[in-house]
């Protein structure tokens, strides 16, 4: 079972929350290329190691969190609020 | 050597010590015309049909371990063709046939075993989305057959079709041709044939690094030396995002963890393979009597080969829900596998950008069914160069293109395949 760390609840049981995949795609301008928006939508880094990745507490605060994990040893190493990720 | 009847009675004079290996272990060559990564099923199928389809037979599979260490030697077995889409029910399809007449045609018993594969439907609303899925099947020529509750619980009797059962039965979509076949036996099998036409199996040699000219693909770096080819086909199931990124590419793929587990072997109690959508879970028994159960993903990109136990609750949960005599029964093992979720749930057969470099992987939750028919069209697409008719839908640009072939209509969510 993974603990994962809520910013806001402290840490809680994995089955408390829904994953929301890749964390580091940005979504592109309205009126970027064609190009952009099928990246966007479609292709991911899939990194073996350190990830960035969005979960959401939903049977918790139901608020978005960025967790940082080891897709190999799935070690969690940090957890933030949108927004206050450093880079 | 030929197995066969008189090749077995000789050997048993000997007390079976005397049989040849079914493979030789050649170093690696300096050089090769088509260098395969990967030597699970898909791999060494591949290998196969290029020496026996296309004469090409100056080829090496290189395995990073063992052969059949990957997902060939852990999935559940279920092989169908019960497909809604055109693209996937004449790949799949093609791909049963070859199931059909794969032990002899390899001269090697992968105990294929039609006993049915059946989908429960819990709903109205899920029974007449079989009927249609399978009325779309008989239309492309494959076999399906629409059962009642009365038939279902003729055929399975430890199911509980009962009105208070907590997820009620209200038919389910058979498709009678389906069945399990023994995962070793595939690989091992295509690895002999393989080898006896020429082709150098090489395990314990790990693909580190792509090397590209100018755009081109020149050979491999291992961690048995470089190997040189003008083609290379990856076939690593899990880790096609990650070998593809050696060569600079990035995949419309997220590798996530599938578990799966079996229980202590029983007597004969389940001749098919029954699956729920709706309770995330299905179940066969093996011919060593083992149940042998799956569900759902862990849900989190995942390289660890190893989950995490709520996913197993929830399967073990579900098929005791469905069928409660088995609730006394013990687990003996669990195990996961890394597999590549694509945005559309199907895979990816066919070129990359890089010239001399193509992909066969995204096989997400199902790929063991098709390993005969991946390997005979990925086979045609590194002869030639190009896809066969089977595979041309199957390319990596479909997504750009905005023609992804999402059968579940699920959107570009990798964990809802
Ligand atoms: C738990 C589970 C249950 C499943 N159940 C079913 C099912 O019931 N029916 C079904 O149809 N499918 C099922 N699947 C999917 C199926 O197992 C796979 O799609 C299929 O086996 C893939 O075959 P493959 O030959 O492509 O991959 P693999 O057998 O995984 O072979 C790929 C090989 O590549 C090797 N490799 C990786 N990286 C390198 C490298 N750098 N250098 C050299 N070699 C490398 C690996 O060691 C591995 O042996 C299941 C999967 C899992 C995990
Ligand atoms: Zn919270």
């Amino acid at each position: 079972m993974l603990l994962i760390p809520c910013p806001w609840c402290g840490p809680r049981p994995q089955t408390d929350f829904t994953y929301g995949g890749d964390g580091t795609v940005v979504r592109p301008a309205e009126d970027a290329p064609q190009a952009a928006w099928a990246d966007f939508v479609f292709v991911r880094d899939n990194p073996m190691g350190p990830h960035r990745e969005l979960w959401h507490h939903s049977a918790g605060c139901r608020r978005w969190l960025v967790v940082e994990r080891d897709t190999v040893t799935h070690d969690i190493t940090g957890s933030f609020k949108p927004g206050e990720v450093p880079s | 050597m030929r197995y066969s009847f008189l090749s077995l009675a000789r050997n048993a004079l000997t007390g079976h010590r005397d049989w040849p290996p079914a493979w030789r272990s050649p170093e690696p060559r300096a050089s090769y015309d088509v260098i395969i990564v990967g030597g699970g099923g898909h791999g060494l199928a591949t290998a196969y049909y290029l020496a026996k389809d296309h004469g090409i037979t100056n080829v090496a599979v290189l395995e990073k371990g063992y052969l059949g260490g990957g997902n060939t030697g852990r999935n559940t077995t279920i092989v169908r063709s019960n497909y809604l889409l055109e693209a996937n029910a004449h790949f799949y399809e093609k791909s049963m046939k070859l199931w059909e007449g794969l032990s002899e045609d390899l001269n090697y018993n992968v105990m294929f075993s039609q006993r049915g594969v059946l989908n429960l439907a819990h709903s109205d609303a899920q029974y007449n989305a079989f009927g249609r899925r399978g009325n779309a099947m008989r239309l492309n020529g494959i076999d399906a057959e629409l059962l009642d509750r009365d038939q279902v619980a003729a055929m399975v009797p430890d199911l509980d079709c009962s009105p208070s059962a907590r997820f009620p039965v209200r038919g389910g979509l058979l498709q009678p041709r389906g069945g399990t076949a023994r995962h070793d036996a595939v690989a091992w099998g295509y690895a002999r044939a393989a080898d006896a036409r020429g082709v150098d199996i090489i395990q314990n040699c790990e693909v580190t690094g792509l090397i590209r000219v100018g755009g081109r693909i020149t050979g491999v770096e291992t961690t048995r030396g470089v190997i040189k080819a003008p083609k290379v086909g990856l076939v690593v199931a899990g880790h096609t995002g990650h070998l593809a990124a050696m060569a600079g590419l990035r995949l419309p793929i997220e590798s996530h963890v599938l578990q799966a587990m079996v229980s202590e072997p029983l007597k004969p109690v389940l001749d098919t393979v029954v699956t729920s959508g709706a309770a995330h879970g299905y179940i066969s028994q093996s011919d060593k009597g083992e149940l042998v159960m799956g569900g759902d993903l862990d849900f989190y990109n995942s390289y660890g080969q190893r989950g995490n136990a709520p996913a197993l609750e929830h399967v073990v949960r579900s098929i005791v829900t469905l069928f409660p005599r088995y609730g006394r029964v013990r687990l003996m093992r669990f195990w996961g596998g890394i597999m590549d979720m694509t945005m559309d749930g199907s895979p990816i057969i066919g070129t990359t950008p890089v010239d001399g470099l193509f992909i066969n992987g995204g096989w997400c939750y199902g790929g063991f069914k098709a390993t005969p028919g991946s390997g005979w069209v990925f086979a045609q697409t590194l002869a030639k160069g190009h896809p066969h008719r089977l595979n041309e839908a199957f390319s990596l640009d479909r997504f750009a293109s905005g023609h992804a072939i999402d059968e579940k209509g699920a959107g570009p969510i990798p964990g809802a395949h």
